[in-house]
């Protein structure tokens, strides 16, 4: 049977408390007074769609090689450069796999499952399934409040699955509850009672229907209903609808995390499965945008026992709020703020010859290893770094991306231009040897000692913004409690 | 074996500019203003003056590129003029080129001219530059005062040093140099500082604080040099020889090798034990009777004085904390105000720090003058801790 058979998630770090939004806005909207409930993630400075993806993704690839990758998103900071692409190369994935994005509406991600469903039941193997989203508001736009940061990834394939496809179903409809022109920052909705009544209501049900006719399954055999939506009372509208079991739906997530656009019908399902579903349930999950899509699974024994990489609950349990509202405006670039001089001249064009000559370097995080003394270095280089070898072209490649290291030396540095000052940066040395002197990120003032464990992170470097490009590289923040 | 340079270079005059926010003077007028004081302390004419080295580090300000910024602004007579460039060692670099031609016949009398103007950027500290296209790409942003501060993380950590000692010392780092600077007409910033003054300041890079870090200055700083003895052949007598001349770069050990740990300069103890052996200098403890070294930030200075042997390893604290490298200790230390207090106009620094040494030893070193000093030391770094250009120049009596 074809299904998920394994999965891992992303969160960043930074929780936004919904009460800071609202303390933002409540003398110009009372009823903001009444919004300032629970927190939503949100990106730090040097984190968008692509870097969450290849941290969703990075825990799976070390178990096994795709042979497809897929990057579901409506955000990707790129109109024309694959973001598959950049994931595959910052995973060492290049070379013989399939690539692709999905984009466009936000039932990509689940749209994209279904696909590689049905590659796998057509031969394909491992499929590789990545859904990031950083979708940008407005401020004091309704999205502000209920969306949020996150990527999840899901490997498809056939081999022991947690959840098993048993069928699906569409409704292919061009209903504009929203949209966003080509080169436009921000969406276009309508009013919302009109898209709870004439959309939710009446698509959904109808590709609901269509899924459980072909699974073979009643409506009330649905034990878990995954219906994202930042309305009020539509997924109980739905379900009355389409005669769901009004307990069979499934925690939006909208406390603690906010909806995450393509990626949230996997974190609300995936969700689920680490804290309520059981084997043997039937899981009804539905992703609404220019119509709907409705996929019906089943949990397996498989489930009660997988660890994934990073589960949803460790993801949601990383955090730390965050009560500044400015300074999400800033890191998202909703406010014009004086940047000063240093940050005029931080400017610079990026050769992409220069770049792309060590992509494996900037993107995969990858050094060279001496095959004559075993030292480890980065970055790689045609003579040993070792005083004691200088063998030359002796190299092969070594990726510190998963090694863990330690604080050799730091600064807090609040001269140097970085959109998050203090600029936190040292030397690291990394347990097999190697050492870098790097960035650091997700850290406050006072959080960083000599000795301090690290780990890598996949992360905006700095951003070209006259070029739009964002230079990627890896940084360190702090290790993750084991 | 080589022979060294021990001697066979004098130092026939030397100039130096106000240091300072010159703003109403670009680097045209800085170097005629250091030049013509060389000149005159020299004694000869512009056209004796064989070759010359032009060093500038942040050409991109102001100066311009090429060694045409030197031969136009002094209108030398065609002679063969060398631009040097070697991070914020360039100063002593452009002296190294000169004793070179000196030394090695080539040239009896040469020019050694350090200027910076960089106060034309717009903003406070350091502009940042161009750093190829690879290298922006992945070494960590930063500042300058950034990179010197990690010392003082990875030195604590060595020694077990308490926070709150290790910012004490430092302050009293920057405290003597002030006092010092306070006596040099010369110098860009003149106001003497309290340690309770360098401890409030505001941080600019953890644990360094305003007063920890070194003025950004305009200025330009000449030396003419001979050998013994065409300066003896051109009547001048209490003559100073160059006693050693040594650079030690990174090979990129520190960055990349976890055999460094953080807390010294792994070149500026190479050069250091070169250039001793090169002056014959056995105990420089006991025979080094001044330096200027590169107190880029105060913690610069308080390390470097381990890796020069001066002070124990392990033993600045307590050196720094008796004083033994204040005006009136055993061997003082930026007796010109440094790099922190006279000023730190990048290509002319190395050459600076020289002019106070020639200046003492030759006795006109008015308010600030030591008694009877022998041997003087100048260290001229450029780059950051894991990645440098050391200079070691030693220079006596002939």
């Amino acid at each position: 049977m074809v299904g998920i058979t394994g999965y891992s998630a992303y969160i960043p770090k930074l929780r936004l408390q919904r009460s800071a939004i609202a303390d933002a806005h409540t003398w110009y909207d009372p009823s903001y007074a009444a919004k300032g409930r629970g927190e939503r993630a949100i990106c730090s400075w040097d984190e968008d769609a692509v870097t969450m993806g290849v941290e969703a993704a990075r825990g799976l690839v070390r178990e096994k090689r795709p042979q497809t990758l897929m990057f579901a998103s409506t955000t990707g900071p790129f109109a024309d450069r694959q973001q598959a692409g950049i994931i595959a190369t910052a995973l060492s994935l290049e070379g013989d796999m399939r690539t692709l994005d999905m984009t466009s509406s936000q039932r990509a991600a689940l749209g994209a499952l279904s696909q590689a469903v049905a590659s796998v039941n057509e031969g394909s193997r491992d499929i590789l399934l990545v859904a990031s989203d950083k979708r940008r508001a407005r401020a004091r736009s309704p999205g502000e409040l209920a969306w949020g940061d996150g990527a999840v990834s899901v490997s498809v394939g056939c081999e022991n699955p947690l959840l098993e496809v048993l069928g699906s179903g569409m409704n292919s409809v061009d209903f504009l509850d929203h949209y966003r022109a080509s080169g436009k920052d921000f969406d276009y909705d309508w009013e919302e009672r009109w898209i709870r009544d004439e959309g939710f209501s009446k698509i959904v049900p109808e590709a609901i229907s269509r899924a459980l006719a072909d699974a073979g399954i009643a409506p009330e055999e649905v034990a878990h209903f995954v219906l994202p939506s930042t309305i009020s009372r539509a997924a109980h509208l739905v379900a009355r609808a389409a005669n769901l079991r009004p307990e069979s739906i499934v925690d939006n997530l909208a406390a603690c995390l906010g909806e995450t656009g393509v990626a949230h019908p996997l974190f609300m399902a995936l969700n689920a499965l680490e804290t309520r579903v059981k084997p043997g349930d039937f899981l009804l999950v539905c992703s609404f945008g220019s119509g709907c899509e409705a996929v019906l699974m089943r949990a397996t024994e498989a489930a009660a026992k997988y660890t994934p990489p990073i589960s949803v609950q460790d993801a949601l349990a990383l955090k730390q709020p965050e009560t500044n509202y400015f300074k999400y405006l800033c890191f998202n670039r909703l406010l014009e703020v004086e940047e000063g001089k240093r940050g005029e001249a931080a400017e610079f064009q990026t050769s992409l010859s220069a770049s792309y000559r060590n992509r494996d370097m900037l993107l995969g995080l990858v050094g060279g290893r001496c095959t004559q003394c075993g030292t480890v270095q980065f970055p790689s280089a045609r003579v040993c770094v070792n005083p004691q070898c200088r063998a030359t072209d002796t190299q092969e490649p070594y990726s510190f991306r998963d090694e863990p290291a330690k604080v050799s030396s730091w600064s807090a540095d609040y001269l140097a231009f970085t959109p998050n000052p203090p600029s936190h940066y040292g030397m690291i040395d990394f347990v097999s040897g190697g050492r870098l002197m790097t960035d650091f990120s997700d850290l406050e003032v006072g959080d960083i000692d000599v000795g301090m464990a690290v780990e890598m992170r996949f992360r905006i470097k700095s951003m070209d913004h006259p070029r739009g490009l964002p230079r990627y590289f890896w940084k360190a923040v702090p290790a993750r409690a084991r | 074996m080589a022979q060294g340079i021990k001697d066979k270079v004098a130092i026939l005059g030397m100039g130096c500019s106000q240091f300072g926010e010159r703003w109403d003077v670009g680097a045209e007028e800085l170097i005629v203003e250091a030049f013509d004081e060389a000149l005159e302390d020299a004694a000869i004419d512009r056209s004796e003056i064989d070759s010359a080295w032009l060093s500038t580090a942040m050409e991109f300000v102001n100066v311009g590129r090429s060694g045409l910024p030197l031969s136009m602004s002094l209108r030398l007579p065609n002679i063969a003029v060398t631009r040097v460039e070697n991070f914020c060692a360039s100063g002593s670099e452009a002296f190294r080129g000169a004793v070179y031609a000196v030394a090695s016949g080539a040239a009896d009398i040469a020019l050694a001219l350090g200027v910076e103007k960089l106060k034309d950027t717009g903003y406070g500290g350091l502009p940042g530059g161009a750093s190829g296209t690879l290298s922006p790409l992945w070494s960590a942003t930063g500042s300058a005062p950034g990179s010197f501060a990690q010392l003082a993380s990875a030195y604590r950590a060595k020694h077990g040093i308490e926070k709150n000692d290790l910012k004490r010392a430092i302050a009293h780092v920057s405290v003597k140099s002030h006092a010092n600077g306070a006596k040099n007409p010369k110098a860009h910033l003149r106001r003497p500082i309290s340690e309770d003054d360098a401890i409030n300041a505001p941080l600019i890079a953890e644990p360094l604080g305003l007063f920890d870090c070194c003025g950004v200055s305009d200025g330009a700083a000449a030396a003419i040099v001979t050998t013994p003895e065409i300066a003896r052949r051109l009547g001048k007598d209490n003559i100073v020889n160059v006693k050693a001349l040594q650079l030690s770069l990174s090979n990129g050990s520190e960055s990349g090798h976890t055999s460094w740990d953080g807390s010294y300069f792994h070149t500026t103890r190479i050069a250091a034990s070169k250039a001793y052996a090169e002056a014959g200098i056995r105990k420089p403890r006991d025979e080094v009777s001044m330096f200027e070294c590169h107190d880029c930030f105060s913690i610069t200075e308080f390390v470097t004085t381990e890796d020069l042997q001066l002070s124990p390893e392990g033993g600045a604290l307590k050196d720094v904390m008796d004083g033994f490298y204040d005006a009136d200790g055993k061997i003082p230390c930026q007796i010109d105000g440094g790099l922190k207090c006279f000023g730190h106009p990048i290509g002319a620094s190395g050459i600076r720090m020289l002019y106070e040494m020639y200046l003492q030893l030759q006795g006109r070193a008015g308010q600030r003058q030591l008694p009877n000093p022998n041997i003087g030391l100048t260290h001229n770094l450029g780059g950051a801790p894991n990645q440098n250009v050391s200079a070691v120049c030693i220079v006596g009596a002939a």
